[in-house]
């Protein structure tokens, strides 16, 4: 073990009683502020996706004073936006036996018994409201003749739950709540700054009193304080170079506040996602993913013979491996995404991989074409082929198309209890920056259906707890030391990045930390990968501080500045999620240990050892970091090896 | 493939801009347009030359982050393509290409190719919304939607505020973003009650920083997501409307 120790138990604050009625006892036993009071309070919101934007617009509906922060140009870019495939709700409108009880059960296994309980059953009660208050909101979903709303499947599932606005519903959800957060903005009741980046978290007295921004436009280090800080900065998959995520998503908030006191869980835990277009060449900038919804009419298939390299529509039937329909017949394609990916790469690792660089499976459209004709595919997911088209030059309506598994998410993020307060009072995480509700693996859409959740419904109402203790106390003044020496901290941190005039550019690093990543902290991991990653990144880490070359100044826009902050933090982040991988010995949903597996290669839980969430704990520059652990207990959804057959 | 880029450079709001040349070698024909500025901003800090700026996030085209004019069209020569998800392969080796922000009065350069678009967040938070606060909605399929209707709703809703739609506009006229966000709202049933002070609200705040339309249909060539210019048709009819003072007042329909 790399940690002979361990710190303490944590408290997850989840409300006692039956698991149906923790949610409704936490909102009645909650202290609450009176509207006529709420002004009263400033709250800052870093991040404006769903989670974020949909918060800064609940909390300013509620009557506080919030702040809200991006470093895009407009609150309507963040990557939620880039969410295709749809969300997942408990409505059982298609009469096919859903419940709230079946959604949280579905997404405990999915998530292989590393998720918190109450946390999923609350998320599935509130998938409800979610669509009900999206549709209010005028989010154009797909309809049935009727009129009423449509759904189809994703992985994971034996029911149809999914709601879906064409291959665009994370876009036509993050904006209706950029639109909820517009109006807001309009009647004054939020602050927008946009191009504004969160540098520093700013604590006193052990708890978050505010934030350092960098004004990406004039350079100018600020000051924000407040009674309250959400952190709703998404995940840390660009850590890996390539993955799924937009070019500017990174992990600096998390990782700050993570430096401030903040834990961070479940590290190692991040999900490669099975349907991606697979690398073409060295220079590629990142990966794009191709919706799961595409596995309910695509069939994914490899050549049964190793290196078989006919053309795809020169393989007759017989000599194709449907792999997934004949291993998981019970959910064939549809079965949930580490498993997917893993499946893939077994193939891939056969010489079975397929296209120019033997690295990636098809997914094949020929029967569902036949079957349902060419329009009604075109209808399902037009846009979808049309961007596959673009990028490949290849068309999916008459050759398979290419898949790959690439990062996608991070179920792990900062720590948060119940109440998606983080171990520093006063600092709330929501949707994907904390760890809550995924486990060791996410099914598919239910990222949207998280951000939604925390952002629209959970944060606000019980962020009201922790600021009623507040009432009439005016937040710390930014000529506070605390602040002062914060913003010193983060002018220091810039001007070292301009003065170490090295040889090599950010992406130059960020490229090889990408590598080390995928390699040995990626889809498989085992002890001696991991020990030489250790090895490895502290190592780059020195050589980006003494070799960086970032030209430019700081009192002006600068684009390699703001990568470099970036590309600092995952460099250490990465390590934390080398050491969570190594020290967590089994293999669990996304996190797969090749020392822990069964005989058929599925991954192998120690539930006796491990049924635990790791909160990691910085101790400093120069101290490897405490893992403390909560303990997870399962009363509703029994400790079973996953089964998808 | 071997390019010749023209490209503009301008260090701050302020400054003088102009074109720098700059030669892109051995650029694949599968890489994305942004690849290859990426790959030769590389080389230029190399040799200690400040990067070129540009906006992009996704790289898929959704999040309406990018765009630059590629020899004077906007997002470049694929039609119904955002600048992210061109390709080098659209191009032929030994092309000069010219690389431009987006010019309109109302999106002033912040630097090189970069320009500020907060005038279209302004016109959102003029009344591109529907008013329902958090937790004060019905079932969802309490308010049925025609299937027409929606599928019309989702063709405008699907616009990515890129602005290319001013940038091509001789007029710099944003009618087509304005246009797609109230025929997104005003098609639905759940849009109705705000129909008409919504398209008032936009409409003005709209005016007030960019040109007017003169139906050259530039726009619509320009769009990456296609959106056509009937809802401008649409807009107009709304506002004409709209001006019954009484209608707007009750919100009936016209």
């Amino acid at each position: 073990m790399t940690t002979d120790f361990n710190g303490t138990m944590l408290d997850s604050k989840i409300p006692e009683g039956p698991i149906q009625d923790k949610w409704t006892r936490r909102k009645f036993d909650v202290k609450l502020v009176n509207p006529a009071n709420r002004r009263k309070y400033d709250l800052i919101v870093v991040g404006t996706g769903l989670a974020g934007a949909g918060a800064a617009a609940a909390l300013g509906e509620l009557g506080y004073n919030v702040k809200a922060f991006t470093y895009n140009d407009s609150s309507r870019r963040a990557h939620s936006i880039a969410a295709q495939g749809g969300i997942n709700a408990a409505k059982n409108y298609p009469n096919d036996n859903d419940s709230v009880f079946r959604l949280f059960y579905d997404t405990v296994k999915g998530g292989d018994y590393r998720s918190r309980e109450a946390n999923v059953y609350r998320l599935a009660e509130v998938s409800n409201s979610i669509i009900d208050q999206t549709v209010a909101q005028g989010a154009p979903y797909a309809r049935e003749y009727g009129g009423l709303l449509d759904n189809r499947s994703f992985g994971g599932a034996q029911v149809s739950r999914t709601f879906y606005a064409r291959g665009q519903t994370g876009q036509q959800l993050l904006l209706t709540a950029y639109q909820a957060l517009a109006r807001q903005v309009g009647l004054g009741n939020v602050e927008l700054f946009t191009r504004t980046e969160m540098l520093e978290l700013v604590t006193k007295d052990d708890r978050a009193v505010g934030i350092v921004t960098r004004d990406l436009v004039t350079g100018e280090i600020e000051s924000h304080s407040a009674h309250a800080v959400v952190l709703a900065t998404g995940g840390y998959s660009n850590v890996y170079f390539l993955s799924t995520n937009a070019m500017n998503c990174n992990g600096t908030a998390a990782w700050r506040a993570y430096r401030k006191g903040a834990f961070f869980a479940n590290p190692s835990f991040t999900q490669i996602h099975p349907t991606c277009i697979p690398a073409s060449d060295e220079h590629q900038s990142k990966l794009t993913l191709m919706s799961e919804s595409l596995r309910n009419d695509g069939r994914i298939w490899v050549p049964k013979t190793a290196g078989d390299s006919r053309p795809p529509n020169e393989i007759p039937e017989e000599d194709r491996d449907y792999y997934l329909e004949r291993q998981y017949p019970a959910f064939g394609n549809l079965v949930p995404r580490d498993v997917a990916s893993r499946a893939a790469m077994r193939m891939i690792d056969q010489d079975r991989g397929i296209g120019p660089m033997k690295n990636g499976v098809y997914l094949d459209f020929a029967d569902a074409i036949n079957r349902l004709g060419r329009q009604t595919i075109e209808d399902r997911y037009g846009n979808l082929f049309e961007m596959y088209e673009r990028i490949t030059d290849e068309n999916p309506y008459e050759v398979p198309m290419r898949i790959y598994p690439a990062p996608h998410y991070t179920m792990g993020g900062l720590w948060v209890d119940y109440n998606l307060e983080t171990t520093v009072p006063g600092l709330f995480a929501s949707g994907e920056a904390n760890f809550s509700d995924h486990g060791a693996n996410r099914l598919g859409a239910s990222a949207l259906m998280q951000g939604v959740a925390d952002g629209y419904f959970v944060l606000p109402a019980t962020i009201s707890g922790y600021l009623a203790n507040w009432l009439n106390v005016a937040p710390v003044p930014t000529d506070d030391e605390v602040f002062t020496n914060a913003v010193q901290a983060v002018k220091d941190r810039t001007e070292k990045f301009l003065s170490i005039d090295g040889t090599h550019s950010v992406d130059y690093f960020h490229r090889r930390l990408g590598k080390i990543m995928i390699e040995e902290c990626g889809m498989s991991r085992d002890r001696e990968g991991l020990e030489k990653a250790l090895k490895q990144i502290p190592a780059l880490r020195e050589e980006f501080w003494s070799d960086l070359k970032v030209l430019g100044d700081e009192e002006s826009m600068n684009q390699s500045l703001e990568r470099a902050g970036r590309v600092a933090d995952f460099l250490e982040l990465a390590e934390l999620m080398v050491r969570d991988a190594l020290d967590r010995e089994e293999s669990c949903g996304g996190h797969f240990r090749l020392e822990h597996q069964t005989e058929d290669g599925e991954a192998r839980r120690d539930d006796e050892n491990f049924a635990f969430v790791s909160a990691w704990q910085w101790m400093g520059e120069d101290a490897p970091p405490i893992r403390n652990t909560e303990p997870l207990e399962f009363e509703y959804v029994a400790l079973t090896q996953r089964s998808y057959k | 493939m071997n390019l010749t880029l023209r490209v503009w450079r301008q260090s701050g709001p302020g400054s003088e801009g102009s074109f720098k040349t700059y030669e892109a070698k051995d650029v694949s024909p599968d890489a994305s347009f942004f690849e290859m500025l990426d790959e030769l901003n590389e080389r230029l800090n190399d040799q200690g030359i400040e990067p070129i700026a540009f906006d992009s996030d996704c790289r898929e085209g959704i999040c309406g982050t990018c765009g630059v004019m590629v020899d004077g069209n906007p997002h470049g020569p694929q039609s119904g393509t955002a600048t992210c998800q061109l390709h080098m392969r659209k191009f032929n080796d030994g092309d000069t290409i010219t690389v431009e922000p987006w010019r309109a009065l109302a999106f002033p350069v912040l630097k090189d190719l970069v320009v500020d678009r907060t005038p279209f967040d302004k016109i959102i938070q003029a009344g591109g919304y529907i008013s329902v606060n958090i937790g004060a909605a019905q079932d969802a399929n309490a308010i049925p939607v025609p299937k027409p209707a929606a599928e019309s709703a989702m063709d405008a809703a699907a616009c990515i505020g890129c602005a290319a739609c001013v940038a091509a506009c001789p007029n710099s006229a944003a009618n087509l973003f304005t246009a797609a966000k109230l025929a997104h709202m005003n098609l639905l049933p759940q849009g109705q009650p705000e129909r008409y002070l919504r398209t008032t609200a936009m409409v003005e705040t709209m005016e007030s920083f960019f040109g007017s339309c003169r139906n050259y249909g530039e726009c619509e060539t320009a769009c990456p997501k296609s959106i056509s210019i009937d809802v401008i048709a649409w807009m107009n009819r709304d506002y004409v409307a709209a001006q019954w003072k009484n209608l707007r007042k009750h919100g009936q329909q016209a």
